[in-house]
């Protein structure tokens, strides 16, 4: 069975506040680096999955993305998907 | 009847769960393993503190796959009582049984402290023995207890009295002082605050009494 390979980006909603982003760009600031104007904090998660096709993959990733691996209340998600090898 | 407390990998006040029920209001209760799925003769089940399964993902969402909580989500829909305390709490936004999420408290610290509340107790049975606008103390320890939810939900759970317990002075930049909220029906009730660290006199006071007690009295 054909293999792939994906990357889930999990992102807090923009209208959610990032207080650990907050905290990080603060730091950046102490460190000397000028000029952010933004810095928030998300997750990647790397998945491998065996799959008949691409279409199975990409809506088995779907739905892990939408009911696990992201929270809708609070967090957007968005995916790479491309065929190992 | 007894009244069931879940214990999860990595629940720490399912404990003092118990010795508020048992040893202080000498109610029966019986440990329910995340594996178990047996619910029959409980009158009500409680979700404990803690850090259920490492927190790992967000708070509360690898226990919502938990085969004690697919049993929950009958036993909540058939009207029996449920109560979910911080992790527990997280727990229930992330089952869906209650709206929004609870995200980093805005200072990012962790905060353990006495924490003043104002309590609309409206239809939650679990409130029952407060008045309207009463304010007690409760414990809260928590990391992720700011409150988040879309406009809307939250002007459609305020209408319905369902913000049943506000923070006095907001120690985690929860949305509308948000503390704890209940289900429409007002069978489930969930709260960042520790009813369970404050029914022993030792402990320095006994506000959360009339809360463990509301059921099966």
């Amino acid at each position: 069975m054909p293999l792939f390979h994906a990357r889930v980006q999990v992102s807090l909603r923009p209208s959610v506040l990032d207080p650990a982003g907050e905290a990080t760009r603060a730091a950046a600031a102490r460190l000397g680096v000028e000029g952010i104007q933004r810095l928030r904090i998300g997750k990647a998660i790397e998945v491998a999955l065996e799959a008949p096709d691409q279409a199975t993959a990409q809506q088995r990733l779907e739905l892990l993305s939408d009911r696990l691996l992201a929270n809708p209340v609070i967090e957007d998600w968005s995916l790479d998907l491309h065929a190992a090898g | 009847m007894s009244i069931g407390i879940v214990v999860f990998p990595g629940s720490n006040c399912d404990r003092d769960v118990r010795w508020a029920l048992e040893g202080c209001l000498g109610r029966p209760i019986r440990f329910l393993w995340h594996e178990e799925r047996d619910l029959a003769g409980l009158e009500a089940v409680v979700l404990p503190g803690g850090f259920s399964y490492g927190d790992y993902l967000r708070c509360g969402a690898i226990a919502r796959f938990a085969p004690v909580l697919e049993e929950l989500r009958r036993f909540a829909a058939a009207g029996g009582p449920v109560l979910g305390i911080c992790n527990g709490f997280q727990v229930l936004t992330e089952m869906g049984l209650l709206p929004g999420a609870l995200t980093r408290n805005r200072s990012l610290h962790f905060i353990c402290e006495p924490a003043e509340l104002i309590v609309s107790p409206g239809s939650c049975r679990w409130l029952q023995g407060y008045a309207p606008g009463e304010r007690i103390i409760l414990p809260i320890a928590h990391g992720e207890g700011r409150y988040q939810v879309d406009q809307a939900e939250l002007e459609r759970l305020q209408q319905r009295g369902q913000v049943v317990l506000r923070y006095a002075a907001n120690p985690n930049g929860s949305l509308a002082d948000v503390a704890g909220l209940s289900n429409e029906a007002g069978n489930v009730l969930g709260l960042m605050p520790h009813p369970e660290r404050a029914c022993d006199p030792a402990l320095g006071g006994i506000d959360g009494r009339r809360l463990l007690a509301a059921i099966g009295a």
